[in-house]
């Protein structure tokens, strides 16, 4: 599903990445590892598209509209509550039958008791839940997710473990971590960068 | 049809969260007033209409840049941009509503300040307020673009005016033109055909400047 050859990121003189090789099949789950500034984060946005590499090539086999990119920030609005953000990603993403999907997405992360509050009076957890139910709306045949589990305490985390679980095998998943221990059970390729 | 359902969620997004941060609204309506309350002093009596108007314009572009400014904020914030960019929307919808928003701003903020301009300086005929109109169109399709690119780049606040203005000129000379000149429906025609060379131009080149 996503195949890379010679990846190379540079930001003005400074090389991000360089010489990456990737290969994701269909319904593989591959981590993606390293230390901090390694470059997990960049490889993971020229992934989802957001960003184009300076030189090597990247197929990635899958239609944007089917993609789920979880992001360091949330990629949320702070002044709107999270029904109403998700409502809008609801709409933009065609999702069918968005609404009960929304209410159960918000049930299954904890967040549907504070569906009405504005998400600038969230904890860093409930935005970091929100922007995972946010990634799973339209439900993506292809996920890259980059740290997924930052600032979720121990109770969020256990939330997504039950949804990878339940992903795993079913959908393609590329995921960064700093720490691969809580993923390592799931992957079937790792990627370490230096 | 699709479309257009994507640009009003967008623009209806755009609104809502205005009226909640009251970030930019209130900053333009201050803003307009208290520069046309500053002119009002300031300029010379018997100076006549015409100085007046362009005093106007003035007024007008500059508290579109303080709005055109602010229009992005709320998307840099938690990285949304990257949200409605992955998103399998066209992505000049993302630039049509906040074009739109941006439009309703704007129209807020004169609908205060045009009446004090009435009241302070000098009358505005039908020929003069279509000309606002027109500017207005002008100013947000163009500077909601300009905008986007001043956001991505470090120095925003000094980006956007000097993107912005040269390309304001025309629309001031126009709506200059059409509260002065007797001819003044050249003016809305010369108006009407930059909002609509500018609109397509900035609809068309939109993606380029959000993606790399």
């Amino acid at each position: 599903m996503i195949r890379a050859r010679g990846i190379e990121k540079r930001y003005g003189r400074r090389r991000v990445l360089a010489g990456i090789d990737l290969d994701v099949p269909l319904a593989g789950f591959v981590l993606v590892t390293g230390s901090n500034g390694s470059g997990k984060t960049t490889l993971l946005r020229i992934v989802a598209g957001l960003a184009a590499p300076t030189r090597g090539t990247l197929e990635v086999d899958v239609d944007r509209a089917r993609m789920g990119f979880l992001a360091h920030e949330p990629l949320v609005y702070r002044e709107l509550t999270a029904l109403e953000n998700l409502d809008l990603f609801g709409r933009l993403y065609r999702v069918p039958e968005r609404r009960e999907r929304i209410g159960m997405l918000l049930e299954r992360f904890g967040l549907w008791e504070a569906r009405g509050e504005r998400v600038s009076t969230y904890s860093r957890g409930m935005v970091q839940r929100l922007a995972l139910c946010r990634t799973l709306l339209h439900d993506p045949d292809l996920l890259v997710l980059d740290e997924p589990y930052s600032a979720l305490d121990e109770q969020g985390a256990e939330l997504l473990d039950r949804e990878l679980d339940e992903l795993v095998g079913r959908r393609t998943l590329v995921v960064s971590t700093h720490d691969p221990r809580r993923l390592e059970r799931l992957a079937t390729g790792r990627l370490a960068l230096a | 049809m699709t479309y257009f359902a994507d640009v009003a969620a967008l623009t209806r997004k755009d609104l809502k969260v205005e009226l909640r941060a009251r970030d930019t609204l209130p900053a333009m309506l201050l803003f307009v007033l208290s520069t046309l309350v500053v002119f009002r002093f300031a300029l010379p009596q018997g100076a006549g209409d015409d100085a007046a108007y362009g005093l106007l314009w003035v007024a007008i572009v500059f508290t579109a840049l303080l709005g055109l400014g602010r229009a992005w904020v709320p998307e840099q914030e938690h990285g949304v941009l990257d949200g409605l960019v992955l998103a399998p929307c066209d992505r000049s919808a993302i630039w049509f509503g906040k074009t739109l928003a941006t439009l309703a701003f704007l129209v807020a903020a004169q609908v205060v300040a045009l009446p004090a301009f009435v009241l302070f300086f000098a009358p505005l005929d039908a020929t003069a307020l279509a000309g606002v109109v027109l500017a207005d169109v002008g100013i947000c399709a163009v500077g909601s673009l300009m905008a986007a690119m001043a956001a991505a780049g470090r120095a925003r606040e000094l980006l956007l005016p000097l993107l912005m203005l040269p390309l304001a000129i025309p629309l001031v000379v126009g709506g200059v033109g059409a509260a002065v000149s007797p001819e003044g429906e050249r003016y809305l025609l010369f108006l009407a055909l930059y909002d609509g060379v500018f609109a397509v131009l900035s609809w068309a080149s939109f993606e380029y400047v959000i993606t790399e």
